[in-house]
Formats: C-alpha cells, structure tokens, sequence
C-alpha cells in the first residue's frame, strides 16, 4: 500500500514536471524562428505589422517572422 | 522519514532544469571565454586584459545588429588608438549565414564565431544584441541590450568616459 502510494506520487511528480525538463530557445537560438517560413500564414507582411502591434500592447515579442530576442528592440 | 523522501523526490522532480543563467552585471568581474574563430584579436578574452573591451554579441537575423554594425566600425577607428577593442561575437548556428552578412556589412574589428553560444551563457546574454563594456581590469563596466540609432551618442559617451 505504501509502496503505491510513494509510486503514485511520484508518477504524479514526473507529469507534472513534464515539460519543465525542455528549456525555451535562449535569445541566440531565435535564428530559424525568424526566417521567414516559420509564420503562421502565408502573408508575412500583413503578420509582422500585426506582431509590431501585438508586441507594443502585450511586450511580448518574436515569432511571426520578427527575430525578437527578448529585449523588445525589435 | 518515508514522507520526507517523498517530498525531497518531488521537489527534485518539479525543479529540473529550471534554472537559467544569470545575466551578468556591471561591477562584476567579467568571465573569461574562448573567442572561437578569432579573427583580428586574440582568442581569448583575458588576453585583451589591458585594453577596454566593447564586447558585442549579434546574429545576422537580428536587425538592430545590422543597424550597429556601422557604429561599431566607427568606434574602432575612431577610439582603437587610445585603447579600445570592439569584438563581435556571432552566435548563429550556421556559418555561412554569417559569412553572408559580413559580405554585405563588413567589420573592421575583432571578431569570434560561437555557433555554440558558449559565451553567450557564460556572459547569460537576454536579448540580442546584447553589449558588454569591459574596462582594463576585466571588470564589467556596462550592459546594454539592443541598439537604435539615437542609443549612439550614449554608447559612445560611455566608452569615451571609460578610455
């Protein structure tokens, strides 16, 4: 009984970390995240003027096609 | 006891692989890393002790980088007789991206090609470009991230101030 126990939480303790194990991209890993084919649709003007918008109001930044490297001089 | 151990294995569990570097900050000594691929300086940055560093990490898909590169040039030719040394550190994983961009903007000061990002977390760089002064000691002088045009005359002053 004590034995399921310590092996249910521990399972639990595993999921729960799950994805905590895989680090984001570091700021010099955003090369290929910037590159043009790695948006979300096929018009990447249209995009990155919506991104600049986005980016002022919620200062987040990076991914659609703007190579942002987190210090928001993009 | 059984319960402690239970506790110690979940916290172990929950708390893997979430510390990231620490950014490092002005008044710090600055650590000493490889410069990978030296080109025009030597390939070790405590090698540079005596000179003061403008020590510049960039990529090539990064804009504001493009945008410093001019500048740097500048600062080189203007400061490099009283002493100061400009290295760019690429960080992109692939060379030829590099050799791309210097063939369009070419540097005329030191530079190193760190695919690995090795000093970059050693220096726990947060956004790109990220610039470090270094003075002659090897103490860290100044950090700053990113570059636009009307930063100019203020990265200027500081270097200026600390030659």
């Amino acid at each position: 009984m004590k034995h399921r126990t310590l092996c249910s939480l521990l399972t639990l303790g595993a999921a729960l970390s799950g994805c905590a194990a895989f680090q984001p991209p570091q700021p010099w890993e955003k090369g290929v995240l910037a590159r043009p084919e790695m948006t979300m649709s096929a018009h990447t003007l249209g995009e990155r003027y919506a991104q600049h918008i986005y980016t002022s109001k919620e200062a987040a930044s990076g991914g659609t096609g703007v190579g942002g490297g987190g210090c928001g001089c993009n | 006891m059984r319960r402690r151990t239970v506790t110690a294995a979940l916290l172990a569990a929950g708390g893997m692989g979430a510390f990231p570097a620490l950014a490092i900050e002005a008044g710090q000594p600055a650590p000493d890393v490889d410069l990978p691929g030296a080109v025009d300086v030597a390939p070790r940055l405590s090698a540079l002790k005596g000179k003061l560093v403008y020590l510049d990490f960039w990529a090539s898909w990064c804009g504001p980088c493009r945008q410093s590169f001019p500048w740097m040039n500048e600062m080189q030719a203007k400061h490099g007789a009283r002493g100061l040394q400009v290295v760019g550190i690429n960080l992109d994983a692939k060379r030829g991206d590099a050799d791309a961009f210097l063939a369009q903007l070419p540097a005329h000061f030191g530079l190193a090609f760190d695919a690995a990002g090795t000093s970059a977390k050693r220096f726990g760089v947060k956004g790109m470009p990220t610039s470090v002064l270094i003075g002659r000691q090897g103490e860290v002088l100044r950090v700053h991230q990113g570059f636009r045009e009307d930063e100019r005359k203020t990265l200027e002053d500081a270097i200026v101030a600390a030659l």
